[in-house]
């Protein structure tokens, strides 16, 4: 039934595109569900802080200091969720470059969460910026720092926002109903690809070379000098841990999307997903391991920091790596499920531990976030999830192409 | 979704331009450092002489149009002043192993500074005559510079719509007129000395062998994080007068360096190598195809 009123809606678009895009931006779900019941005033709330930060300055809405100039906006939106949305990279990897064509179905919504991550992170960042409008000298280059890290970072964060936005390109051209533009768009998708992963493995691993000339502020257990290598190697489990903890959501919100069928392959795709996982965190461990020996940090290990580097390498990277591995074994999804999730837990501590809480570790005033920050942190994450649901609902993200699509994705 | 020679074409292409983009990043570095490389110029302090008058606090602030320091903020061994936005330089006092000694602190002007090598916007700017100073139109207020100078030197106006990066800029002005810095211009005992980096680590050399008993046999700055333009003279360890003696001797940038090198190879190559990968499990697909 809902087959048959797309296809008629399909040879209409051509012709009144603009009232199709009107009638598209009404809502189509239920209004008042508990989600939007708990988001709303979030939101609401974190609009009027926004609104705030930019009348008062960063400082009326943020407990930042001079000795900790980076806080939860930079450690959780962008150090943390960068590492999060890694699963994009990783899954067109798979698809495209590697052709696992079993990874095919969930390609399309991994790039689309990664893509709105991006532009939300980044938007995260204008916030944190003390003069947001020289943000321009970077772009159109009167000023090209080449020897900044954050440069570098920035240019490949912004490229690749472009690359995952080709990649996602045909959804939008098949919800359209424009079948030459989405011919184009993916044709341009194994470019989009390839230089997406490139732009992915760079920026992932600049994100870590930030740190590296705050040598004396960090840690010894966190600083090292294979942080970039760290960064890359982590974002790859981190953003499919993501891909499995997002998928079994939008599987349980989105079901009307959903063919019959999918469940069993979906299953098998969070099989194969957890055996990449226990992989990508046995060589992070083997790699922590040959770090930690070779800067010879047992002395750090009976201390307070000792012990919280070990509840995150131990109780968050090493049993989770040991239930991805059972579970991948035993074939128990509701292990897989609580794995990923323990992994996100330790990534998220991770990038919190090197970019707040072991930085400057020994100072006497420690930052702890303004609940202001916590709110404009979940509102960005909220907004985030709207325009995904907004987007989901219309788009072939979940569901089919339409049938005048060949190579459905 | 087949490559055909248009996409070939198109990756070729991008790679060209990544390679020619590149190499003229890398063109680019060495003119600027290079050019007409002068002398640095930097300032000695010498403890010993410091009586804490806190004139030098006083021009400073004067200099730069900012509020001078009240009269019950003044160095006392009980609490450690700090520099902030509203000041650039500040002097402490500790109690130490040979009685109460004076340190000034402000902005050490690396001679290959971190805040440089971190700002995307080449707002934190090491001139040619020395000085490291910062320039507003082109910040853009991400306070990178702040997470990677060793000394913890750049200080931002959190309470500002259009904030400021504040530091010591070694009266950048003056220096380009051929002037002093107001602090070594007014200092009455003459614990400041301006001049070249060479002169100073001549004459703080001349002062410790002169006097061995009066010196700790260290001036620091001389290799402290790649050398420093601001040097200084202690009668003790430096670690008791608060200043960090656990930084490395290489300069900070030298710390991302590798990682900057790599990024334009591995932005070559990776996308090479993909496609080759690509190619090679291409056959793949169309196999599993066919039995289907």
């Amino acid at each position: 039934m809902r087959q048959a009123i797309n296809i008629q809606s399909e040879e209409k678009r051509e012709n009144k595109i603009w009232p199709f895009l009107l009638s598209e931006l009404k809502p189509k779900g239920k209004i008042f569900t508990p989600f939007n019941i708990i988001s709303a005033p979030i939101m609401l709330a974190g609009i009027i802080i926004i609104f705030l930060r930019f009348w008062n300055g960063i400082g009326s809405v943020t407990n930042l200091s001079q000795d900790v100039p980076w806080g939860l906006w930079i450690g959780f939106d962008v150090v943390t969720g960068v590492a999060f949305a890694g699963g994009a990279y990783v899954l067109v990897f798979l698809v495209y470059i590697l052709n696992m064509e079993k990874y095919k179905p969930i390609a399309r919504i991994t790039v689309l969460n990664g893509f709105l991550a991006y532009l939300f992170y980044s938007g995260a960042l204008l916030l944190d910026l003390g003069r947001p409008l020289n943000v321009i000298n970077v772009v159109i280059g009167n000023n090209f720092g080449v020897s900044s890290v954050l440069f570098l970072v920035g240019w490949h964060f912004l490229l690749y926002m472009l690359a995952l936005f080709l990649e996602f390109s045909p959804a939008i051209a098949e919800w359209l109903g424009a079948r030459k533009l989405r011919k184009a768009l993916s044709g341009l998708t194994l470019v989009a690809v390839i230089f997406g992963i490139t732009l992915s493995v760079l920026h992932q691993s600049g994100i870590g070379a930030l740190f590296l000339m705050a040598k004396e502020k960090i840690h010894p257990l966190w600083y090292n000098s294979y942080m970039p290598i760290m960064f890359v190697v982590s974002s790859i489990f981190a953003g499919i841990s993501m891909v499995i903890f997002e998928g079994s959501i939008s599987h349980k919100v989105f079901s009307d999307q959903l063919e019959e069928g999918s469940h069993e392959k979906h299953n098998d795709i969070l099989h194969g997903l957890s055996k990449i996982c226990t992989g990508g965190m046995f060589v992070y461990l083997f790699l922590l391991v040959l770090i930690f020996v070779h800067q010879q940090n047992w002395e750090y290990l009976p201390t307070k920091m000792g012990a919280w580097f070990l509840v995150e390498v131990i109780g968050f990277v090493l049993t989770p790596m040991i239930l991805f591995y059972y579970s991948y074994r035993t074939k128990k999804i509701l292990w897989i499920k609580i794995a990923s999730i323990m992994t996100l837990v330790g990534i998220l501590l991770n990038r919190m531990n090197i970019s707040i809480i072991a930085y400057k570790w020994d100072a006497a005033v420690r930052y702890i976030p303004d609940w202001k920050e916590f709110v404009v942190t979940f509102t960005i994450i909220f907004i985030e999830i709207w325009i995904f649901r907004w987007i989901v609902r219309r788009m072939p993200v979940i569901r089919k192409s339409p049938s005048w699509v060949k190579d459905s994705h | 979704m087949g490559i055909n020679r248009l996409n070939f074409l198109k990756v070729l292409g991008l790679t060209g331009a990544t390679l020619a983009f590149g190499k003229k990043l890398n063109a680019s570095q060495p003119s600027r450092t290079k050019g007409e490389q002068k002398e640095f110029v930097g300032v000695l302090y010498d403890s010993t002489r410091c009586v804490g008058c806190q004139e030098c606090e006083i021009v400073c602030a004067k200099e730069h149009g900012l509020p001078e320091p009240d009269s019950d903020d003044y160095p006392t061994t009980e609490v450690v002043r700090k520099t902030n936005e509203n000041r650039r330089s500040v002097i402490n006092v500790f109690n130490t192993s040979k009685g109460e000694v004076y340190a000034k602190k402000q902005c050490m002007h690396c001679s290959e500074p971190a805040c440089g090598a971190a700002c995307l916007t080449e707002a934190m700017h090491k001139t040619h005559e020395g000085p490291v100073i910062w320039r507003g139109d082109k910040c853009m207020g991400c306070r990178y510079c702040m997470i990677s100078c060793p000394f913890d030197v750049p200080k931002f106006e959190y309470q500002s719509t259009n904030p400021e990066i504040v530091k010591c800029t070694m009266c950048n002005e003056r220096v380009q007129e051929g002037g002093i810095p107001a602090c070594v211009e007014n200092c009455p005992a003459e614990a400041l000395m301006f001049g070249t980096r060479k002169d100073l680590l001549k004459e703080a050399r001349k002062r410790i062998v002169e006097n061995p008993d009066l010196y700790y046999d260290h001036i620091y700055g001389e290799h402290e994080a790649g050398g420093t333009e601001f040097l200084y003279l202690s009668p003790v360890p430096f670690k008791e007068i608060g200043f960090k003696t656990n930084l490395q001797n290489k300069s900070y940038p030298s710390l991302t360096k590798g990682f900057i090198g790599a990024i334009a190879p591995v932005d070559i190559l990776l996308p090479a190598a993909l496609l080759g990968i690509y190619e090679a499990t291409k056959s793949n697909k169309t196999k599993t195809e066919d039995e289907e």
